[in-house]
């Protein structure tokens, strides 16, 4: 007797198959054939990967991807084997969204929910206007990271670049290197221990093992929040 | 007192006077709503040629003339329908009550058009009210989220407003109430800057990559229309169609904002008369005519803007600030259970009258239209302001209607070029279209 039982993985090689039949299957067609795992093969830089997932469905993507891989998911968890194109996990609402490798500017862009892990280094932008969501940064993140950052939390294991946090509203950054300058209205606060106990949450959510007690944590000054004569022209 | 004591000076006029005596005591610039006040060549400007014994009329009364517009035909596989030209241009749930958002949905659903989001998210009431909404994507992706990707109708990239190309949104802190607030995920009361960049793409060949990512989310359904404020438009259009717009949107400096610099306001950005030839010469020049379609804003009032707006080559209109009028905006009274009542003592509070209210900025709006404030937003009534916005359009409308007939056209999108001349050199030169009584376009030599 055959079985009838829906194959549980699915495999798409976009050596052959389109990025359009991938993501309206993954859109339209993963849930209903009860497929919980699918495999992207030769992704070859591919642009708009994974894309609007709504579903919680388990992507791997094995190979380099290129802009917007997993762009405004929700629910499903994306794993990228290999480095990730600009704005990776851009405006995710929930689910988890993993780059094995490095990442390209505005990883995480307006990003609601859910969780960024970047285990190599993450480029210009990283966190830029993050609206809830989580990011850990294994390495280093590039200049106007966290920029206009509204909410969520950035823990970043290496160091940061020039203007950090610029114009942060209530997002929180946690830094364990060298900050190489913060932006307008960033600045230094004491770490408590809800702070070490929410970094090693969210490092051990990435997989990670550093000390919580090594970062530093960076928020805004609210200095900018009203519109005042005094604030230099930093609006 | 002698008259010549009193002799004002073109330079340092009352008007600059006041402004350079008020920074003096501030340090700050002045903000304020609405558009630019200032003279520029406009539709009024241009004049049609109607039918005579070289063209043939239709009659104003019995003969049919067709509306029905339809954009986002390039890529989309479910463009949208319009039964008229004329669209609700974007405007804020921030700026605008969700009474107001709410009015405007019903009113253009009843009238076959739709209506568009601003920077803040999608409201419920929004939604519900609208059978066709256009959903914006803005720099600062304030409560942006593909749910309501999915559920909009098309999807609008803002690069710029015609009020303040190359500017950011402003709400300031009274109307970013506990609502817009948590929709926006900002700190309740803040004053609110806006980015003024996409946080993720940063150019033409960007755009081109983000517009495709849109469409993947959307699985290549809805029309992707990209929106620009005008300045260089020539230009902006050619790459707006080279990113794959399905639409554009060009935006004019006279169109309206919540609250921006009156700096901004007042001199950045061309008129809507020259954006609009300019963003149909890059779409000729593409071969680009009717296969992405043009929407035209930025001061458009009346059926005869409309009508000329068309006859130069748009395909629709949005309309901001006339629809904010219609609702009662700069208007003595406000109606409440069929009773008007008079506003003129909250004009006043605000230091303006009826008339010359630019406050939309205080959310102090003595009617009711663009202020978050739980009593002063009822005074704008949903189904009376659906009402009067809808017996505005259709007004217009039969204006548009009536011109196309008197030029002969039984299809408003049948105006042309051809029916129009101008006023002045100047509206000749930037529309495009030769001076009343002569055959020169300035720029362009005597055919």
């Amino acid at each position: 007797m055959a079985n009838l039982k829906p194959i549980p993985e699915r495999q798409f090689d976009l050596a052959h198959d389109s990025l359009r039949q991938l993501n309206l299957y993954l859109h339209k067609t993963a849930v209903g054939d009860g497929i919980k795992q699918i495999h992207v093969r030769n992704p070859d830089g591919a642009h708009s990967i994974a894309v609007g997932l709504d579903a919680p469905l388990d992507v791997h993507v094995h190979g380099h991807v290129g802009y917007y891989a997993a762009g405004m998911n929700s629910h499903a968890s994306v794993t990228i084997h290999g480095n990730a194109g600009p704005g990776v996990g851009e405006n995710m609402m929930s689910g988890r969204v993993h780059v094995k490798g490095f990442a390209s500017t505005a990883a995480g862009a307006s990003a609601h929910g859910g969780l960024l892990v970047i285990d190599g280094d993450a480029s210009l932008r990283c966190g830029i206007s993050l609206k809830g969501a989580d990011i850990v940064v294994g390495g280093s993140v590039g200049s106007f990271s966290a920029f206009m950052a509204q909410a969520g939390r950035m823990v970043v294991c290496g160091d940061a670049e020039d203007a950090l946090g610029d114009s942060l509203y209530e997002a929180v950054i946690y830094v364990r290197g060298k900050v190489r300058s913060l932006g307008a209205d960033a600045r230094f606060e004491p770490m408590t221990d809800t702070d070490r106990a929410t970094v090693k949450r969210l490092l051990v959510e990435a997989g990670r093992d550093e000390d919580p007690s090594a970062f530093k944590r960076i928020a805004s000054a609210k200095s900018l929040y009203h519109w005042h004569a005094d604030a230099n022209q930093e609006y | 007192m002698s008259g010549l004591q009193l002799e004002e000076s073109a330079g340092f006029d009352r008007h600059t006077i006041d402004y350079i005596q008020r920074a003096a005591a501030s340090g700050l610039y002045e903000i304020r709503g609405l558009g630019a006040k200032r003279r520029v060549p406009n539709f009024d400007d241009l004049l049609f040629l109607a039918a005579s014994l070289s063209r043939y009329p239709l009659e104003g009364y019995r003969e049919r003339c067709a509306t029905k517009t339809v954009l986002g035909t390039r890529f989309a596989s479910k463009p949208i329908e319009l039964a008229i030209p004329i669209t609700v241009a974007g405007m804020s749930f921030g700026a605008l009550s969700a009474r107001v958002k709410d009015a405007l949905g019903r009113a253009a659903t009843e009238l076959g058009t739709s209506t568009t989001t601003g920077d803040g998210g999608m409201t419920t009431e929004e939604r519900a009210a609208s059978k066709l909404l256009v959903y914006q994507c803005l720099p600062s992706r304030y409560g942006f989220n593909p749910d309501d990707v999915r559920r909009a109708d098309a999807i609008e990239i803002v690069i710029g407003q015609g009020a303040k190309p190359g500017g950011g949104g402003m709400l300031l802190g009274q109307k970013v109430n506990p609502r817009v607030a948590r929709m926006r995920t900002l700190p309740e009361g803040v004053d609110q800057r806006s980015a003024s960049r996409h946080p993720d793409w940063t150019g033409p060949d960007d755009l081109v990559i983000k517009i495709k990512e849109l469409r993947e989310i959307t699985d290549w359904e809805k029309p992707i229309y990209v929106k620009v404020g005008a300045t260089r438009v020539f230009n902006d259009v050619k790459l707006a169609v080279h990113a794959g717009a399905d639409v554009i949107v060009v935006d004019g400096m006279q169109g309206g904002t919540a609250a921006t610099q009156t700096v901004f306001i007042e001199n950045v950005g061309i008129p809507t008369l020259a954006a609009l030839r300019q963003a149909v010469d890059a779409l000729d020049d593409l071969n680009m005519r009717g296969t992405v379609q043009l929407v035209i804003s930025g001061g458009i009032r009346s059926g005869a803007d409309v009508a000329k707006a068309l006859a130069m080559g748009a395909d629709a209109v949005a309309i901001g600030q006339g629809v904010l009028v219609a609702l009662g905006c700069n208007s003595a009274t406000y109606v409440t259970a069929g009773t008007p009542h008079s506003a003129v003592d909250d004009y006043a509070r605000l230091g303006t009258a009826p008339g010359f209210c630019h406050h939309c900025h205080t959310g102090k709006c003595p009617v009711g239209v663009t202020t978050q404030d739980p009593e002063l937003e009822l005074r704008l009534e949903p189904e009376t302001g659906a009402r009067r916005l809808r017996n505005y359009f259709k007004t217009i409308n039969m204006e548009l209607t009536t011109i196309a007939r008197a030029c002969g056209k039984q299809d408003v999108h049948h105006l042309e070029k051809e029916d129009l001349v101008a006023l002045t050199v100047e509206s000749a030169a930037m529309a495009g279209v030769p001076l009343a009584g002569t055959s020169w376009i300035p720029g362009q030599g005597v055919s």
